[in-house]
């Protein structure tokens, strides 16, 4: 009797689970549709080959520094310094650009990873192993690289003119119509969805959100994994900025400012929890098209300039209310059937 | 020979006198950096520009302690100094406004604390909503136009000094308000409630007291001052613009953790907080009248913060670290 209880209830507990998140990404993306079938309905040219470039270019960049905070709030941490990590990063890339005009483009996007992966490391150090809370240690470097960035830069600017076109083209290129900025960071998330899901090294960070105490005790080096997790978070945020870089031409010192708050949010409308332990990179990433895609409806639909910021505000709000009351229905749910 | 467990003081007495140590450090080096420091005229612009800091700071201070964040208030300061400035250009009059104006902080503060304390969410992620939200709705009100025509009368309140002295009329505000709040905090039963609320919550909760309720008091109190904070800072500036204070919340949240309150609640003193306040205000002016380029400043306020958590757990990790070593050796010495 009680080995079939035990054997059992897990079995069905991970299936269910399974369904639940399964049902958490299809109402995001349900409502994803739903928005954008009313916008075009009302201004077809939403769903016009350009505003929906536009809206992959402007959203691929949130959407590749949502991958790194996503492994980072997994383990009920945050990186609020991804965002001085992006202009740092950009504004470095750019001067290799102006230093060595002739510089091929793979080797500026690897050392925009470099880069990042070592302010990354000061996070990770600070965090894992000097115990500062993650709050703490990234509001804290998140001032200070701002600060380098400032002294680096020096009130001057990278143009568009200084970056070869062999570059810019990675904004302006596309393969079969997506630009091809907007693939390159696809295939980021893909490959860190597929490392999250099935392999033993994403697992982990799942397994040290949820209960660290649990993580020890099941062999896990949680201070690796937590080391990793901000180096990786440095990382993405790295080749984020030297994307950055190809969109936008033009960076200054205050390039990316405030950019921490559009990821987490995105982060947590798609359903990754701050609370660590729960989310997946499909959510996370649909959370990001989705806040992208209201910001460009709220453009189309000429909603008044100066109300846009609010409704977006508004919307928000909704969305984290929301997403929590139907999880917390959903535990509730799974509680009570597991008890009977 | 076995202590009993160290009891973690409410208070970090060390920690505190750590921060007035430096402050007072600051002081003497900024004096021997310039002679322009310690003259009235810079103390009292020293002091003017950080009392907006200073008054969300002393609000945050009960926030934290009690384990939740409120990363809405430089919003709510802009909201409200948009209302103030559109309110004005209407031809309300001043007093009105101003009330209307705490008003609205009062409500920013009280959805806030509905979010938190009805639908139970996180407030870190609420109030990042409502920093979208409520810089959103000053943008509403206001556009990008900006209110500047206040009478001097109340503009004066802003910027002047108090008759015969450098002392600037804000920080007169903030000295009884910090008063208030000290009180409050360190000797009255909600005080308590707070640390033992950041402590642990179940065990607040289990020992009677209303968690809900002091918090969503806490979040309303901590809008209120936004507002209070806004109508000060649209006076001293003579201006109200839906930009106000943008990314001011970084700042007080800084401060706060540099003053000794631990992120995780339930321990913190006024005392220490406003210590930082004025130390990361003396440093940036110290460095300001040395020419040291604005950047540097931003460095300083960030390595600060970090060192502040990580300076504490460096020492506590080498004190364990020797103890471990020392009883290990005793024990070596018992077996032989």
């Amino acid at each position: 009797m009680t080995t079939q209880v035990t054997e059992s209830s897990p079995a069905r507990r991970a299936n269910l689970l399974e369904r639940l998140f399964r049902a958490r990404e299809a109402s995001l993306v349900l409502i994803l549709l739903a928005l954008v079938a009313a916008t075009s309905a009302v201004n077809p040219r939403f769903v016009a080959p350009q505003s929906l470039r536009d809206l992959l270019l402007n959203v691929s960049i949130i959407a590749l520094v949502v991958v790194g905070q996503t492994l980072v709030l997994l383990m009920k941490h945050v990186d609020l310094s991804v965002s001085s990590v992006v202009g740092l990063t950009a504004f470095l890339s750019g001067s290799l650009f102006v230093a060595n005009p002739g510089l091929p483009v793979p080797v500026v996007l690897l050392a925009g990873v470099v880069m990042g992966a070592l302010l990354g490391a000061v996070n990770g150090l600070l965090v894992a192993y000097g115990r500062v809370p993650a709050l703490v240690a990234t509001l804290g470097t998140l001032y200070v690289f701002r600060g380098v960035d400032y002294a680096v830069v020096q009130g001057g600017q990278i143009n568009a003119s200084n970056l070869p076109a062999a570059f810019s083209h990675l904004a302006t290129g596309s393969v079969l119509g997506v630009p091809t900025l907007a693939l390159l960071v696809l295939a980021v998330m893909v490959v860190f969805a597929v490392y999250l899901r099935s392999y033993r090294g994403g697992r982990e960070y799942y397994a040290v959100g949820s209960n660290v105490d649990a993580a020890v005790l099941a062999g896990i080096d949680v201070t690796r994994r937590v080391m990793t997790g901000f180096v990786l978070s440095g990382a993405i945020a790295g080749l984020a900025g030297v994307l950055y870089l190809a969109r936008y031409g033009t960076v200054d010192a205050a390039a990316g400012t405030g950019l921490e708050l559009q990821v987490i949010a995105a982060a947590v409308v798609g359903g990754v929890s701050i609370g660590g332990g729960v989310g997946t990179l499909l959510g996370a990433g649909t959370g990001a098209l989705l806040l992208g895609a209201i910001a460009s409806a709220l453009v189309t639909l000429r909603a008044p300039a100066f109300w846009q910021q609010a409704i977006q505000g508004a919307l928000l709000l909704l969305a984290i209310s929301v997403d929590i009351v139907l999880a917390r229905r959903a535990a509730r749910a799974l509680q009570e059937r597991s008890q009977r | 020979m076995t202590t009993p467990p160290a009891r973690t003081p409410r208070v970090n007495l060390g920690w505190e006198a750590m921060v007035i140590g430096l402050l007072v450090l600051a002081l003497l080096i900024g004096s021997r950096l310039n002679d322009a420091f310690f003259t009235a005229a810079n103390l009292s612009n020293l002091t003017a520009n950080l009392v907006e800091v200073a008054l969300m700071a002393l609000t945050m201070t009960l926030v934290v302690i009690a384990a939740e964040i409120d990363l809405s208030i430089a919003s709510t300061l802009g909201m409200c100094s948009a209302l103030l400035g559109v309110l004005w250009a209407a031809q309300v009059p001043m007093p009105l406004a101003i009330l209307a104006t705490l008003a609205l902080g009062a409500l920013a503060g009280l959805l806030n604390g509905v979010l938190v304390t009805r639908l139970g969410l996180p407030s870190l992620a609420v109030t990042i909503g409502t920093l979208a939200l409520y810089r959103g709705l000053a943008y509403a009100l206001l556009g990008d136009r900006a209110v500047a025509d206040f009478p001097p009368l109340w503009t004066n309140l802003g910027f002047g000094v108090v008759p015969g002295t450098q002392i600037p009329i804000p920080i007169v505000a903030f000295v009884v308000l910090a008063v208030i709040v000290a009180v409050a905090l360190h000797a009255t039963p909600f005080g308590r409630s707070l640390y033992a609320i950041g402590a642990s919550e179940l065990a607040a909760r289990f020992s009677g007291l209303r968690v809900e309720r002091v918090k969503l008091t806490l979040f309303v109190l901590s809008g209120l001052m936004s507002a209070f904070a806004a109508v000060v800072y649209t006076f001293r500036f003579s201006s109200a613009r839906a930009d106000n204070a943008v990314g001011f919340e970084l700042s007080v949240i800084a401060a706060v953790l540099l003053g000794g309150v631990s992120i995780f609640g339930g321990r913190g003193s006024v005392i220490g907080v406003i210590a930082a306040v004025f130390l990361i205000g003396v440093i940036n002016n110290a460095l300001t009248l040395a020419d040291v380029p604005n950047e540097i400043l931003t460095i300083v306020t960030g390595l600060l913060l970090i060192l502040s958590v990580l300076g504490p757990n460096v020492a506590a990790r080498v004190r364990a670290g020797s103890e471990r070593r020392r009883a290990a050796a005793g024990v070596k010495g018992e077996t032989t």
